[in-house]
């Protein structure tokens, strides 16, 4: 009873003072925005963008629309996120069960490995991994070889793409002005892909390590004592019971990952929040630029969001069989 | 039984359990052999010590040159500070690292602790800014190094904790308004990247507050941090209440407590104590995610960094030597953290055990 009186007082003062509150502010910010100048509104979108971008998955050209310009960069940061989701959710895996085994060397190299990474901010990798490569790796004219047709210079990394004129592959070569062909992965992009991807790998580790572990002890040894061999008391037992508690947690790494890719703008690589920071410099559409950049992370999040229910009720499923 | 065979039976168990243990182990062996000396020789033998940059150009990147280092640490550490009065920074940090330590430590009991704090966070604002006592006033815009890193983290911390208690109890709560209004923050914060927040604080916060109230970048951006650092510590608090059993609420209503009261003396205690550990990871990435505050020309540790060696042509190319230093600050700082919050874990299972013995 007594709530239902707080309710009743609490609910209309709460909304009156809420819709006063975003009045005024609404009214303060149109004040500040006439004296400024600032013109307000999304129709800067599709006025051409007028700058380049580095690099793009989807033909760009500075005359084409900013809207252009920003799927450019959201095109961007899957590029380099999805890629790097697999890598690290790979290597994650590994360095997790390693964390695990029966050999102390490999036990301690995995944690050493996660305790080293997860406690230094991903920006400093980024920054490192891009000096490291813009400036400690030789000039293209004579850029490693890593194997046949693949070469790693300060320009990039060259690898052997499908298409080209002669042949199924278009294989990178030496040149005279350093390497011709094949595609190029730029220097920004191979920083941000090896920082997020290493990084995210330590949070992967131990997530998958938590898993594991949350399995009961009692069904390792009952595994065992039924004569299943380590391989397949893991594959059988172990795997389908831990997979249920690692993949809520994992699908998060996974959403952070893609978030974290925003720390591109810092070293130059056009995602999307850096060609929205761009955006931004040039219009001025402060509040545009930003309420874009959240909407999208935000439906990227709620797609992920989806996923992972989805994928939560398979693997259940799946643990069940 | 002897030494020889416990050693064997050791080396059996630890390394060589079966084949693929005992390939995984020569292996490791093999790869240490290889890279360690070059290791070894970088870090050490072959790295320059002294703030010498035609040693460093020498040497070739076959050593580290440690000499950045020594060169530029007033400036990685301090930032843009007037160098003469460098010495209130290095105070201020020192005072604010000490009450943080007591505090890990426990070395203080509530009510000392308590004025620790009420005396160096004053302290620490007085000492960076000026302007009393004979100092002379030092804009926010040079504060930076690590005692900025250290502020940023630390007061984003203390004012979020309280903002993330209030906002778990809205979500918590039965009324459709408040519930909705956390819900949407909670969930609106932790969608978009700490970037886009800072962006917010540094270009939107102007064109929204009235006129003539100019707020500086350094509070807009600590804002901008407590709001993004409260949406995650909502969650976590929000786990903590719900994991309080049913029968504590009973018990206390059965008392003839009322709801506020029961909150405060019977559930938040328990649910924050459940959470210190998971809060004290929070701490540790907001601690790290301070150092975004460089893409809005905050020069904090890594900004600072950025600032002492970009300019500079004849130190820039030791670059990683310097991320290598500012990352082991960090690193001390996060370990030292996560550590205690899993001293705390640890600490938290054995007093549930004790007390479920008692029961």
């Amino acid at each position: 009873m007594a709530d239902f009186r707080h309710a009743a007082f609490a609910t209309p003062l709460l909304a009156g003072g809420l819709l006063a509150g975003l009045w005024w502010l609404l009214d303060v910010t149109a004040a500040n925005m006439h004296e400024r100048g600032i013109r307000s509104g999304f129709g800067f979108l599709s006025d051409p963008a007028g700058f380049g971008i580095g690099e793009s998955l989807l033909p760009f050209d500075s005359a084409d629309s900013t809207l252009w310009a920003l799927a450019a960069g959201l095109a961007n940061t899957l590029r380099v996120a999805l890629p790097a989701i697999v890598f690290s959710t790979l290597l994650g895996t590994l360095i997790g069960l390693g964390r695990l085994s029966p050999n102390l060397l490999l036990r301690g190299l995995c944690a050493v490995y996660v305790e080293t990474l997860r406690n230094v901010p991903l920006l400093l990798h980024l920054l490192a991994w891009y000096f490291v490569v813009t400036d400690l790796l030789p000039p293209a004219s004579d850029a490693l070889q890593l194997a046949p047709h693949v070469f790693l210079g300060k320009s990039g990394l060259a690898l052997p793409w499908p298409g080209g004129d002669s042949g199924l592959f278009d294989l990178p070569a030496r040149g005279e002005m350093g390497i011709v062909g094949g595609a190029v992965l730029t220097p920004e992009f191979l920083a941000l892909f090896l920082g997020l991807t290493l990084y995210t790998a330590a949070y992967v580790a131990e997530t998958v390590r938590a898993g594991i572990q949350s399995v009961p002890r009692g069904q390792s040894d009952a595994g065992l004592a039924l004569g299943l061999t380590r391989a397949r008391l893991f594959r059988l037992v172990l795997l389908p019971q831990a997979l249920r508690s690692i993949i809520p947690p994992l699908t998060n790494q996974h959403l952070s990952l893609t978030k974290n890719a925003s720390l591109a703008v810092a070293i130059g690589y056009p995602d999307l929040v850096s060609v929205a920071n761009t955006t931004l410099n040039q219009t001025g559409r402060a509040a545009e630029c930003i309420a874009l950049i959240m909407a999208v992370y935000l439906i990227l999040s709620i797609l992920t969001a989806w996923l992972s229910a989805w994928l939560e009720r398979r693997t259940g499923r799946w643990a069940e069989r | 039984m002897n030494r020889v065979a416990t050693t064997r039976a050791w080396l059996r168990r630890n390394l060589f359990s079966d084949v693929f243990s005992g390939l995984t182990t020569l292996l490791l062996l093999a790869g240490g052999v290889h890279w360690l000396p070059g290791l070894i020789d970088w870090v050490l033998l072959q790295a320059v010590f002294t703030p010498d940059a035609a040693a460093c150009e020498a040497v070739d990147h076959a050593g580290a040159c440690w000499g950045v280092v020594a060169e530029k640490y007033r400036f990685i550490l301090f930032g843009r500070y007037p160098y003469a009065e460098q010495w209130r920074p290095l105070l201020a940090t020192t005072l604010l690292l000490l009450v943080i330590v007591a505090s890990g430590l426990r070395l203080l009991a509530c009510g000392p602790l308590l004025a620790a704090w009420l005396l160096a966070l004053p302290a620490f604002f007085v000492l960076m800014g000026g302007g009393y006592f004979g100092l002379t006033a030092v804009g926010s815009d040079l504060w930076g190094g690590l005692p900025l890193t250290l502020l940023l983290a630390t007061m984003g911390m203390l004012l979020a904790l309280p903002l993330a208690v209030l906002v778990a109890l809205g979500r918590q709560s039965s009324l459709p308004l408040p519930r909705a209004l956390c819900t949407v923050y909670v969930e609106l914060v932790r969608g978009v990247p700490l970037i886009s927040v800072l962006f917010l604080a540094s270009f939107l916060f102007p064109i929204i507050l009235p006129q003539g109230s100019s707020v500086d970048v350094l509070l807009r951006v600590q804002g901008g941090i407590v709001l993004f650092a409260a949406a995650y510590l909502s969650e976590t608090i929000r786990g903590g209440l719900q994991a309080v059993p049913g029968g504590q609420h009973d018990a206390a209503a059965a008392l003839g407590l009322g709801r506020w009261q029961a909150m405060r003396w019977i559930i938040l205690p328990q649910a924050l104590r459940a959470v210190i550990p998971s809060v004290m990871n929070s701490a540790v990435s907001i601690f790290k995610d301070t150092s975004l505050v460089t893409v809005v020309s905050l020069y904090e540790l890594t900004g600072a960094l950025s600032l002492a060696l970009a300019g500079d042509a004849e130190w820039r190319s030791f670059h990683l030597e310097g991320y290598l230093f500012i990352g082991l600050i960090y690193w001390i700082g996060c370990y030292a953290m996560s550590r205690f919050s899993r001293t705390l874990e640890l600490e938290g299972g054995l007093q549930r055990k004790s007390l479920q013995g008692l029961g």
